[in-house]
């Protein structure tokens, strides 16, 4: 099944330099395992394909029901330098809760993972 | 048996420019001990510093006097105290202009105001990168002798152990220059509870209070992505307060009677907030391991903090430093349906050819399209902005020439008559272009930076 991060998870995003943070949350708590499971560090580099320029670092925080990524060359130079409208990164968040990921269907129904809608 | 002792520090500056009614709205809504004022961002002291080159009393961040007015009565009556990073690259001037502005209000020998200095290295660069500190840039590796000539702000980051002392003196403000965010937080939990300067676990948790609060109203519903529709009466939010007992637990709350939100979904999004390596969170006093923090509901409007740990501090301090790097200037249109991107998308194609037949090369050229792909980019996805109302095109430049981006400020309005059709929202005329000022994060040793505590009054 196909779900969207937007429906089972919220996120805030950061800077530092030219690097962005999204750090992503679960919206409830048993909807962190598949997140953890499913939201890989290649699949969110994959995601930010032709966006960032440099790597991505991936940390766990189960204490939170959360991942936090970081997302290299991500800000045109970061800070001063940079010529973006989001020069700090803060909407880096909205933009990894478009990303689809697939979850097998009975681990999704026995999470009550809500399925994908059309994209809007 | 005696209630556990509770202290607790208000929120109530997230940044300099932040809402002028918190700090008022902190001091008098209910029962705060210490008032936290965080108003320097990385690029903050090299503004202050350009302002002091100029006048020599200035470099402070002015907005901090009009705070202790509206806070005057709470400090000077009932005992709050102040903590505030809001000396800049001046501690001493912004501490002359509260005193001044409290003696003019009648509260003479009311203000004890401690100052910290000791974290501005600007005076001792040559002779620090002389005795073999390089002073690298943490990004890139770089020695700083490459930008040396440029440098105009070199600021230690500091942390709890002056404000401890300026509190220990008897000051009931506090004032420092380049200390860090949340050891404005943790000094006064440090100094009201003894926590001892080993006591890795506590000076964490206290740490992480700070975290949590140093952004204002960024814990307590603001910019809260969960549920934002739901978040009631944002227009009188409340800023956070920290709850503190001695034993490192703390509540997360705000005044009765405010706007806003606190749960465990506003706290969450703030913790994760900026963070880098979540078991690291490396500061002057503690390596703080945010995988070890615990959070649950306390109430309505109030969520606990337990569990949390830390370990030893290095040897290195951080050390922000700013250097003019170039120019750079970014300007805009509006177009409008039918087929508004389309329209800015042929202005961004002559405009660019323009700047190719004057030979205008530069460092960086970047194009966006307000309404189509400015904020996620290709992730917006193929059809983003096709049929949008309108599409605000804006293009920006960088270059270390300033006369190159000065020609290219002059190359947008024309777009008006001599380019596609539909176009407003020029109004502004040319752009301005701007200094660029530099961030240059390095590491020091911290036998190398002494802090010197005044208090004043």
């Amino acid at each position: 099944m196909k779900v969207r991060l937007l429906d089972i998870a919220h996120a805030r995003s950061g800077d530092k330099g030219d690097t962005a943070n999204v750090g992503l949350i679960a919206l409830k708590p048993e909807w962190y395992a598949p997140i953890s499971k499913y939201v890989t560090r290649d699949r969110v580099a994959a995601h930010f394909t032709g966006v960032i320029t440099g790597g991505v670092e991936r940390y766990e925080l189960p204490n939170l029901n959360a991942l936090n990524f970081l997302l290299h060359g991500a800000l045109d130079g970061g800070g001063t330098l940079s010529l973006k409208t989001d020069a700090q990164g803060k909407v880096f968040s909205t933009a990894l809760l478009r990303m689809v990921v697939d979850i097998p269907d009975a681990e999704a129904s026995a999470l009550k993972l809500p399925p994908a809608g059309e994209s809007p | 048996m005696t209630a556990k002792k509770v202290v607790r520090v208000a929120g109530a500056q997230g940044f300099w420019g932040d809402w002028l009614e918190a700090p008022r709205r902190q001091a008098e809504g209910g029962p705060v001990d210490y008032l936290m004022l965080d108003y320097l961002a990385e690029v903050t002291m090299s503004i202050l510093q350009k302002q002091k080159e100029r006048d020599p009393s200035a470099g402070y961040a002015k907005d901090f006097v009009g705070a202790m007015e509206s806070v005057l009565s709470g400090v000077a009556e009932r005992g709050i105290k102040v903590i505030a990073n809001a000396g800049g690259v001046n501690p001493e001037a912004c501490a002359a202009a509260v005193l001044e502005m409290a003696r003019a209000r009648g509260a003479a020998g009311k203000l004890k105001v401690g100052v910290v200095t000791g974290d501005n290295l600007l005076p001792r660069i040559d002779e620090l990168l002389a005795s073999g500190h390089e002073l690298k840039n943490m990004d890139t590796g770089e020695p700083l002798s490459i930008v040396r000539d440029r440098v105009i702000a070199a600021n230690a980051y500091i942390g709890s152990v002056p404000i401890v002392e300026a509190l220990t003196k008897g000051a009931n403000v506090v004032i420092t220059g380049r200390s860090t965010d949340t050891a404005l937080t943790m000094a006064p939990l440090r100094y009201e509870f003894g926590w001892a300067a080993d006591d890795w676990d506590k000076l964490a948790a206290g740490i992480i209070a700070g975290h949590i609060i140093e952004c204002g109203a960024q814990c307590s519903g603001g910019n809260c992505l969960y549920e934002w529709r739901s978040i009631e009466n944002l227009a009188d939010i409340g800023y956070p307060i920290v709850e503190a007992q001695a034993d490192g637990t703390f509540v997360v709350t705000k005044h009765p009677n405010t706007g806003g939100l606190v749960s465990v979904q506003t706290v969450s999004e703030q913790l994760v907030y900026e963070m880098g390596d979540p078991h690291a969170y490396i500061t002057p006093d503690v390596v703080a391991d945010f995988t070890s923090i615990h959070i649950a509901p306390d109430g309505k409007n109030r969520v606990r903090v337990h569990g949390i740990t830390g370990k030893p501090a290095t040897d290195k301090l951080k050390v922000s430093i700013a250097y003019r790097s170039g120019y750079k200037a970014v300007g805009s249109l509006v177009y409008a349906w039918p087929d508004a991107l389309e329209k800015a998308q042929l202005a961004d194609r002559v405009l660019r050819e323009r700047l190719d037949r004057l030979g205008l090369k530069f460092e960086q050229v970047l194009s966006e399209f307000v309404g189509a792909n400015a904020t996620h980019g290709p992730l917006a996805g193929p059809d983003a902005g096709k049929h949008a109302p309108e599409v605000q095109y804006r293009i920006g430049v960088r270059d270390a020439d300033k006369k190159k981006v000065e020609r290219f400020t002059r190359e947008i309005v024309p777009l008006v008559l001599n380019g596609p059709p539909s176009v407003t929202g020029f109004a502004g005329g040319r752009p301005k272009t701007e200094e660029i000022v530099a961030y240059w994060p390095a590491l020091i040793d911290k036998t190398v930076v002494q802090t010197q505590v005044t208090v004043l009054e």
